[in-house]
């Protein structure tokens, strides 16, 4: 049993740890067993630790032995050859300075929020439902973070974006978390297709889904891309738009203040700390694209740029304090993608490490807000300054409130360019196939469905979340 | 020197269901004679998992009865099982069970056996048969139990008799014209385009669908799910069309097949019945089937193939779910929130999983199949095939807008218990099994799938049809070569 083996021991067992928790929690679910609290957060906390722990030994073989890059090969999950066909689904796992800062921190900042949540969901109806989305979302965290290839990438991403958006849901009793679920997802859905899309892409470009084989030999950040040509700026292109999609950047940002309708800790670890970064750690996976593309690069920084102007002027006006974290959070992840952009791939790594961990803490601080300003007037025995919330000339800082406000007017244009003449086209053919089948069928005609301009917001998901 | 199976697992799966529909009539307690179809459905579905595993074992492209009664009688073979229909006869007989297995002891009443049984026995003949004429008159007979149910219960047939009519109309004149043709050595070109009209009516092919929502709306859940979900039109496609059409011809049908997927992604969007909602959404889902099968390259046809069985399974979960929420509630709207998670959770979860895999989520079974598709697609329309992308994103907003509605929202306040019953609870148990077990371990069930493809078009190649040399040739040239060509430079060449 050489070095090798313990590598591809430890590897599996980082993945392998939070596979078993979510195969426990949701056998558990799917057979109506019942868990005592304690049992589930015993369980939850294992998983944290093992894969920790197991992540932390694969850091310091890595740093004893000065190995920079560490595949854990699984083989091949689904493979197809035959007469020269060659279909397959590679598993592959790899180590390097990116994947193991970013697992150490998904575990770290998930155990954080495990414990938290596991106080701060106490008794609550959902807390089995809550553990259970947040096995799906650890599993994912750490198979996106760790994927060797891109198809790996894929299925972990979208363990991410399912658990994200149910989790938003959590409270399903209320219509509103419901509504703002299903923005998100709709929104991640489409982001998603842009990366199935560029996966595909980069498949027919290098023959191949694995990042080796894409970025070149080196080790990351050194690698050199082996794909070249124009198509590799539209790949680029479809990964941006994924990325922006998962990190809210514009024109996705409308679903950040709406994510923060799920409880405080999913919101912390979440939208504020982990799948906030997921895009930007796509970015950073695949830099040695933007290497070969001068015009990606300039798309990268103009995306992060745009992302982190909006974000600083709109988190100015929230007047909720997870509201505020989220543009804040925006802001840097905007700043962030410029770093990519810019080439500065080491400083972007610890910027978003660091920022991660700033904002889990001020998310989990962020119920106890008002309680921290009433301790601090106790301590100083009177007021604190409150800010400024006068609005005085001149007119373009009105002009620029309302815009902070509106939050950019993205939703609203969203709404207004996108998804309501989609629903009136589609609801226009619903109206004529009503009438089609009624007038063969003998039937009086149907009166055809209001249009939505005179339907009740109820009538209409993606309208009413506005 | 075809292959014989060690029993007559065939003629047993569809006799099984045939007597049981005879003898259901005599039983008179709705309970009882729930219980006997359940039984009947059962045995069918053994005998269906024996003609599967027998078949596997014989390790061959197609394979008879033992015993076989019509090569005695008639000499010659109707049924044959072969890698296409080998998994869809337990497919079909699964989802005659799971609609008996979850029909309420309260709609037992209102609910045929006899009819259901009945069209059990016809389905499974309809899949085990490969001659033209057969399966024509399998379809047409499959067409009267729905079309009486829908006269039982006073509603309008003349959607569906209209429909259905036009559809058997053009099978039989094609197949007539193809049959003369096939004699002389011009090409079926009229005969082909009959037949394919009528068996893509019979799939729902826009702007010919109207039937299926008028079905859903006019009949009972169940039996519009029965007749709608095995994908007989489909299998039309691949018994009678499949073999005669040249490549060209076919992938110029899957762009028709790839505007129902769109159109029928964003009419289930929109909807606001949930029965009309499901019908699209399935629409949607038969389509990209149709699509994959009428790619007619291996990659292609092999996704096909794979979301046939992913989404047969996926969405008879998911119409089972609608339809035992239907029979708690009533039918339901989509555009108001019914809150229904509290009390029953379990098919609150059986509701988002099967959907989920019916759009193709990781680690279900829809996952490698819809890759497989969509790399298809795109390979062969590298620009409109991303409507098979656009399908997919808009099927799964479709899905989750459902999900919110039905079992979110609001608190939904019963006086009655709405939790699962235990036979409710081991159909979502077995379905969970299969999306998840096909979802984990998706190798077996895509390498025979894979395997199916590659036979299919080699007998494709190699039936004697009315296909001239040139459209043989140029058929070949469309579906092997260049498809191997263009994955071997995947494979090898790193850079482009």
């Amino acid at each position: 049993m050489g070095v090798p083996f313990w590598f591809h021991f430890l590897g599996l067992v980082v993945v392998a740890s939070p596979a078993m928790l979510v195969a426990l929690l949701g056998l558990k679910t799917l057979l109506g067993l019942r868990f005592f609290e304690s049992t589930q957060a015993a369980l939850t906390r294992s998983a944290v630790v093992i894969g920790l722990l197991a992540s932390l030994a694969v850091l310091a073989m890595m740093l004893i032995f000065g190995t920079r890059h560490v595949p854990v090969e699984v083989g091949n999950w689904v493979l197809i050859e035959e007469t020269g066909l060659h279909f397959f689904f590679h598993l592959k796992f790899v180590f390097d300075r990116l994947s193991v800062p970013f697992t150490i921190l998904s575990f770290v900042l998930c155990g954080v929020v495990g414990a938290f949540a596991s106080s701060y969901l106490h008794r609550d109806d959902g807390y089995s439902r809550f553990f259970l989305l947040y096995a799906v979302f650890l599993l994912g965290m750490v198979v996106s973070s760790l994927a060797g290839t891109i198809e790996t990438l894929f299925f972990g991403w979208e363990l991410v974006g399912l658990s994200s958006a149910l989790l938003v849901a959590y409270f399903h009793t209320r219509p509103g978390p419901v509504r703002n679920g299903l923005r998100i997802w709709t929104i991640y859905r489409f982001s998603d297709a842009a990366f199935l899309l560029a996966a595909l892409m980069l498949h027919h470009l290098a023959g191949a889904g694995e990042f080796d084989r894409l970025m070149g030999s080196g080790a990351w950040p050194e690698g050199t891309a082996t794909v070249a040509g124009s198509s590799v700026f539209w790949v680029g292109l479809l990964l941006l738009i994924a990325a922006a999609g998962k990190s809210g950047m514009v024109p996705f940002s409308g679903w950040l203040p709406r994510a923060m309708e799920g409880p405080t800790p999913s919101s912390a670890v979440f939208y504020g700390a982990l799948s906030i970064h997921l895009g930007t750690y796509l970015l950073l996976r695949v830099s040695p694209l933007l290497d070969v593309s001068p015009t990606l690069r300039i798309c990268v920084l103009a995306m992060g740029f745009i992302s982190a102007v909006y974000g600083a002027i709109v988190s100015r006006v929230q007047t909720d304090v997870k509201n505020a974290l989220a543009f804040a959070s925006l802001t840097q992840v905007g700043i962030i993608t410029m770093e990519i952009g810019a080439g500065l791939y080491y400083i972007a790594l610890i910027h978003m490490i660091g920022h991660a961990t700033l904002r889990t803490l001020q998310l989990l601080r962020a119920p106890s807000v008002l309680k921290d300003r009433q301790m601090l007037e106790n301590a100083i025995g009177g007021r604190l300054p409150a800010p400024d919330s006068e609005i005085t000339e001149p007119r373009w800082r009105r002009s620029l409130y309302r815009f902070a406000h509106e939050r950019g007017f993205l939703d609203a244009m969203l709404d207004e360019y996108i998804v309501r003449p989609f629903v009136q086209i589609f609801r226009f053919f619903d109206s004529c196939e009503r009438r089609w089948t009624s007038w063969l069928s003998g039937a009086p005609v149907e009166q055809p469905d209001p249009s939505p301009a005179e339907t009740p917001a109820p009538c209409n998901d993606i309208q009413e979340v506005t | 020197m075809m292959s014989e199976l060690h029993l007559p697992w065939l003629e047993l799966s569809v006799l099984i269901p045939l007597v049981g529909a005879i003898a259901v009539i005599f039983i008179r307690d709705a309970d009882r004679a729930r219980r006997f179809t359940i039984a009947v459905s059962t045995l069918a579905l053994l005998g269906t998992l024996g003609e599967w595993f027998d078949f596997a074992t014989l390790k061959t492209f197609e394979a008879h009865d033992h015993w076989d009664i019509f090569r005695l009688l008639f000499h010659r073979d109707v049924f044959i099982v072969d890698e296409l229909s080998a998994p869809l006869l337990p497919l079909g007989a699964l989802l005659y069970l799971a609609v008996v297995l979850t029909t309420l002891r309260t709609k037992a009443s209102r609910f045929s056996f006899s009819g259901t049984l009945f069209s059990e026995a016809i389905l499974l003949a309809t899949l085990a048969c490969r001659s033209p004429w057969s399966i024509i008159l399998l379809l047409t007979v499959s067409i009267i139990p729905p079309w009486l149910e829908l006269r039982r219960r006073n509603a309008c047939p003349r959607v569906f008799v209209f429909h259905m009519g036009l559809s058997t109309a053009l099978l039989v004149l094609g197949q007539l014209l193809t049959g003369n043709l096939e004699a002389s050595n011009s090409p079926p070109l009229i005969g082909g385009c009959l037949l394919t009209a009528g068996a893509l009516i019979r799939c729902g092919v826009f702007p010919l669908h109207c039937w299926i929502t008028d079905l859903f709306e006019k009949a009972t859940f169940g039996t519009a799910l029965l007749f709608i979900t095995p994908m007989t039109g489909a299998y039309a496609v691949m018994r009678l069309v499949f073999p005669i059409a040249p490549a060209w011809a076919l992938q110029s049908i899957a762009l028709v097949s790839l505007l129902t997927a769109l159109y029928s992604a964003g009419m289930a969007l929109v909807q606001k019945d949930t029965r009309r909602f499901f019908c699209y959404l399935f629409l949607s889902h038969s389509s990209l089937v149709l699509v994959g099968l009428e790619l007619v390259t291996p990659v292609g046809l092999t996704g096909g193939l794979c979301v046939w069985l992913s989404v047969g399974i996926s969405l008879l979960g998911f119409g089972i779910a609608l339809r035992s929420v239907e029979a708690r509630q009533g039918r339901l709207e989509l555009d108001t929130f019914h809150g229904l998670f509290t009390h029953t959770p379990f098919l609150a979860g059986m509701f988002l999983i099967t959907g989920l895999s019916s759009i193709g989520f990781p680690g279900t079974v829809g996952f490698i199949g819809t890759e497989l598709l969509v790399e298809g697609a795109i390979e062969v329309y590298p620009i409109v095939g991303l409507a098979v992308v656009a399908a997919a994103a808009l099927n799964s907003v479709a899905v989750v807008r459902a999900y919110f509605h039905v079992f979110n929202g609001t608190e939904h306040r019963a006086s009655v218990s709405l939790r699962c019953r235990p036979s409710e609870r081991i159909t979502i148990l077995i379905l969970t099994a299969l999306i998840f077990g096909g979802g984990l371990i998706p190798q077996p069930g895509v390498a025979s799938r894979h395997h199916a493809a590659e036979e299919l078009l080699r007998h494709r190649l190699t039936t004697p049809t009315a296909l001239t040399p040139e459209q043989r040739a140029a058929d070949s040239h469309l579906t092997l070569t260049p498809t191997n060509e263009r994955h071997n430079s995947r494979k090898d060449s790193p850079v482009e």
